[in-house]
């Protein structure tokens, strides 16, 4: 029961200040609502018992990813007075299109959990108390069956760290 | 024990939310935080079906996924600043170089 | 060899010095300060000149007949085997050294002359333009002049020859921007290339007569390696190949007297002299006095050898000589630019040595070159101070009485007039009268010298003539020079003054060397030359000298001041006593004036026979190439061409290009629903993904339906 009532907190959170996100005009507030989005999906990963991750949502995502937005919007000009809604026809394409896939995932979803005994409602999650310690868990998974991914994304960080300072240092003129 | 698909529908209504800003928001930084969000529901289904598997190696692929977040962040976030420095704008309707 | 000692081992420095200051100064001399150019230039020559001094001390160490030092560098031109009249022969030419007495005096003579020149070119030149431009010509030219008298082989002297042609054209040309200059320059060179192609063909001639273009192999290592001109002649002498007077001897002899005659310029190349004065003065003195127009000389006196086996080359070596020497004077007489007086002076007294050289008397020709270098620098360099001093005026007319107001020029100045037209106990009385004797002695032999001995003898009155003439105009009188530019005149400043005082000192004792003579010994510079211009035949044929006693050449002594005299008193009274009196002369025979002040219309004859018909062919070829190449053939192509591209235009733009624009709007036209979904800008492409994701939703949405069902 409680834990539905966290679910339900959160998910409430979470898709309530995603929808500010994608409506609010000044860029600043929109990004104070990405972050609350952010801590609201790290509190659904604790209830889903993954502590690592909702350590690393907050410290990375939270963090990092968001004050490095943060900074960008305050180095560019923003033209808050401009429409910043994208007017015409293809808004409402958009939006219909969007919709669409919604009912039919929602459709999808909702079939899929339709049949008693089968698909979806019967998973067979190990109950929260008898969880092995999840960060010597996933440790133990990162480390072993993945360790070539996680040093190809290692990689993959370095390249993009390269790249995001070539890209955004000041141009010289050519001499 | 929360059925599943309650977080099918969560991470669901995120990710048009997401689309959603992609495709109406004019301001680029925006539509980065938008995509920020799409991933963030991917991220959700993938600890979700962990949770549910007792497998977790989708915490596994979430951790790969903010990693990639984070690079796809910081290359975006410095190609918005060069594209500002040459055109002052961070418009996305006018960045219409892609035209043949 | 092995006692050769530091400088004669060492012979190759002295070209190089100048080489290296020639390549500094074309490289940096736009950078280089005016000291530091003088300091390289100067400097260089100078080394060259101690080292000069060095290797002919040394070379008169030894004994008379090892006096012969010869050095070889590198092997330059290695052809290989060649046909010659004695069948194969590995034919080679090196770039080497070769000092012998010859060489030796005309080493020092070049060396020490030049240094002069140098320093005084340092004054001369110090208010010109292209200052460090000037002296990189100048050791350039140094160097390759001494390349010519140090060369051991005839196509490496055609290397310094063909290289001092073409220095003493910049020279000439130094004032390019001045269109006269430039001309002078050009004819300077063209005029040479005439008598360099008489060389040319000589030198093959010597390469194929005798398969060796070195001069001798005494005083090498192994002297049987090597061949020399010398030995393979006296070999072919001694086996009666060849005979006293054979005319490929002659031909040869002619050959090379042709190119020498062009550097020298005797008659009939003489014309580029005069005209070559529109260089700067040092360079006149450098050029005309000293070094190139004694390469002939030096040339014939070189290749004496084959000379002397050539009687009929001999005689007209020395008809052209006497010639020249009568002529060039009768011009002198009458120019008024001090400078071609000057010049005209040279030929002459380069015919005198022509002279010498052609009756025989080698060592008298050489002689004379040697003392004629003193005083005829000391001329022009005299006549450069005098220019300097009036800012540029060369008009005699316009000097006089300059004798008072410039004492450091006149007095080295009349000096050298005095040994130039051989004033008893200065240097040209005794090559003077080496010379005539020796053409007197060749005239008690053959009776037919006698006209030679009297050219030279009427050659040295009216050299005295013209000098004394020179003299007076200038220095002595009234002042003619006209008022606005009296206030002008200045000495001239020390580096040029020096220069003219040990030049003036030269011209005086240079002549002792021949002082024996007075009491009837052979002179010890001709005994010092001796080794170089022996010849290869003893015998009957070649040249021989009558003996004359010791009162016939008092006798002779006496003639030449006689006619020494007679030219003062001439110039004394036409031209000191009764000024008027010349004007006077001049106009009772205007042809002869007319004639002689146009040079005997050598230039117009030369315009009238060559030049101008050269222009004739010019134009014929020119008119030619307007009408028949460019007009019917070239223009009638391009006709055809044009036609043909008109009508291939037409076929293109109405056919092809028409075809072509049709298959290209067909893609066009179909592409155009396409092309509406490009806008650029990426939400547009979101959309289609997102409408992409739509559409397989619905199709397949009830798979994924199934297989989530099946997860357990």
């Amino acid at each position: 029961m409680l834990d539905s009532v966290i679910f339900y907190f959160f998910a409430g959170i979470a898709v309530i200040s995603a929808a500010l996100m994608v409506t609010r005009r000044n860029a600043i507030h929109s990004a104070v609502f990405l972050i609350t989005t952010l801590l609201a999906t790290a509190g659904i990963f604790l209830q889903l018992r993954a502590e690592f991750l909702f350590i690393a949502q907050i410290i990375l995502y939270v963090g990092g990813i968001m004050v490095l937005f943060i900074f960008v919007i305050m180095l560019v000009r923003l033209d808050v007075p401009l429409p910043q809604i994208r007017s015409g026809l293809q808004k409402w394409i958009a939006l219909f299109v969007a919709l669409t896939v919604g009912v039919e995932a929602g459709v999808v979803i909702f079939l899929a959990r339709k049949a008693p005994g089968q698909g979806l409602l019967i998973p067979n999650p190990a109950p929260a108390d008898k969880l092995p310690p999840n960060t010597e868990e996933l440790a133990n998974s990162l480390f072993r069956s993945y360790l070539l991914p996680f040093e190809i994304a290692s990689v993959l960080l370095l390249v993009a760290m390269v790249g995001a300072v070539v890209m955004a240092k000041k141009r010289t003129e050519a001499p | 024990m929360m059925p599943i698909g309650h977080y099918l529908f969560l991470s669901l209504a995120l990710f048009l939310i997401g689309v959603i800003g992609v495709i109406t928001r004019r301001n680029v930084i925006i539509v980065l935080m938008s995509i920020e969000l799409i991933l963030n529901a991917v991220n959700i289904n993938l600890v979700a079906f962990s949770r549910y598997f007792g497998d977790v190696a989708g915490q596994v692929f979430a951790l790969f996924i903010i990693a990639d977040a984070a690079a796809e962040a910081a290359v975006g976030l410095g190609i918005i600043i060069a594209f500002f420095h040459n055109r002052e704008t961070v418009l996305a309707d006018e960045m219409d170089l892609l035209k043949w | 060899m092995n006692s050769s000692g530091y400088f004669l081992s060492h012979l190759w420095l002295i070209p190089f010095f100048p080489l290296v200051s020639a390549a500094v100064m074309f490289f940096f001399g736009r950078r280089l300060p005016k000291d530091a150019v003088n300091l390289f230039c100067v400097g260089s020559v100078f080394l060259s000149f101690l080292h000069a001094m060095g290797a002919t001390l040394k070379l008169f160490s030894l004994p008379a007949d090892q006096r012969v030092y010869q050095q070889i560098l590198f092997q330059w031109v290695t052809p290989g085997a060649m046909p010659t009249s004695t069948g194969l022969v590995n034919f080679v030419a090196d770039w080497g050294c070769l000092l012998d007495p010859l060489s030796c005096v005309m080493v020092i003579v070049v060396t020490f002359v030049g240094f002069l020149i140098h320093v005084y070119s340092t004054g001369y030149m110090a208010h010109e333009g292209g200052y460090y431009r000037f002296f990189g010509y100048l050791n350039f030219f140094m160097f390759f002049m001494l390349t010519l008298v140090l060369a051991n082989n005839l196509l490496l002297l055609f290397v310094g020859w063909e290289g001092v042609g073409l220095c003493s054209y910049l020279l000439i040309g130094f004032y390019f921007l001045k269109k006269s200059a430039d001309d002078a320059g050009k004819k300077a060179f063209i005029v040479n290339r005439i008598g360099d192609a008489g060389f040319l063909l000589g030198l093959l001639l010597v390469a194929a007569t005798f398969g060796t273009v070195r001069f001798t192999s005494q005083g090498l290592a192994d002297p049987t390696a090597f061949s020399g001109i010398l030995q393979s002649l006296a070999s072919m002498v001694a086996q009666h190949q060849l005979a006293h007077g054979a005319s490929v001897f002659t031909t040869i002899a002619l050959l090379l007297f042709f190119g020498a005659t062009g550097k020298s310029a005797q008659i009939p190349l003489h014309a580029w002299l005069p005209d070559a004065m529109e260089g700067p003065t040092p360079v006149s003195a450098l050029i005309h006095a000293v070094t190139v127009v004694t390469a002939g000389v030096y040339l014939v006196a070189r290749m004496s050898a084959i000379f002397q086996l050539a009687p009929v080359a001999m005689d007209i070596v020395a008809i052209i000589g006497a010639t020249t020497a009568v002529f060039a004077a009768t011009i002198a007489l009458v120019q008024t630019n001090i400078k071609k007086i000057l010049a005209y002076s040279s030929i002459s007294q380069l015919g005198y040595m022509f002279l010498a050289l052609g009756v025989g008397a080698f060592a008298a020709g050489i002689f004379h070159l040697m003392t004629h270098a003193f005083f005829k620098a000391l001329l022009f360099l005299g006549a450069g101070s005098v220019i300097h001093s009036l800012s540029g005026q060369q008009d005699i007319r316009k000097m006089g009485g300059l004798r008072y107001t410039i004492p450091a020029t006149s007095v080295p100045f009349i000096i050298a007039t005095l040994a130039i037209t051989g004033v008893p106990g200065l240097s040209g009385f005794f090559s003077n009268d080496q010379i005539l004797g020796h053409a007197f002695n060749r005239h008690m032999m053959v009776d037919r010298y006698l006209a030679l001995w009297v050219l030279g003898l009427i050659t040295a009155g009216l050299t005295s003539l013209y000098m004394f003439r020179l003299l007076f105009e200038t220095f002595y009188g009234m002042s003619r020079i006209p008022v606005e530019s009296e206030g002008h005149i200045h000495e001239s400043p020390k580096t040029m003054a020096v220069p003219l005082m040990i030049l003036a000192f030269f011209s005086i004792v240079s002549g002792w060397l021949a002082l024996p003579v007075l009491w009837g010994e052979q002179s010890p510079f001709e005994r010092f030359l001796e080794p170089s211009l022996r010849g290869v035949e003893k015998d009957a044929g070649s040249i021989t000298f009558g003996h004359h006693t010791l009162l016939v050449e008092y006798a002779l002594m006496a003639g030449l001041v006689a006619f020494v005299v007679l030219g003062f008193w001439l110039a004394y009274k036409l031209y000191l006593e009764q000024p008027k009196l010349h004007t006077k002369l001049a106009a009772s025979w205007p042809r002869l004036h007319n004639l002689l002040v146009h040079k005997y219309y050598v230039d117009e004859i030369y315009d009238a026979l060559f030049v101008n018909r050269i222009k004739d062919l010019s134009t014929a070829l020119s008119f030619f190439d307007s009408k028949v190449i460019d007009g019917l053939c070239l223009d009638g192509a391009g006709w055809l061409v044009r036609a043909f591209s008109r009508i291939s235009m037409w076929w293109d733009k109405w056919v092809v290009d028409a075809l072509v624009n049709t298959l290209g709007w067909f893609p066009k036209f179909l592409s155009m629903p396409v092309r509406m979904f490009q806008t650029g800008v990426f939400s547009t492409y979101a959309v289609f993904i997102l409408i992409g994701l739509a559409i397989l939703l619905g199709v397949y949405g009830h798979h994924v339906q199934t297989f989530m069902r099946t997860l357990h």
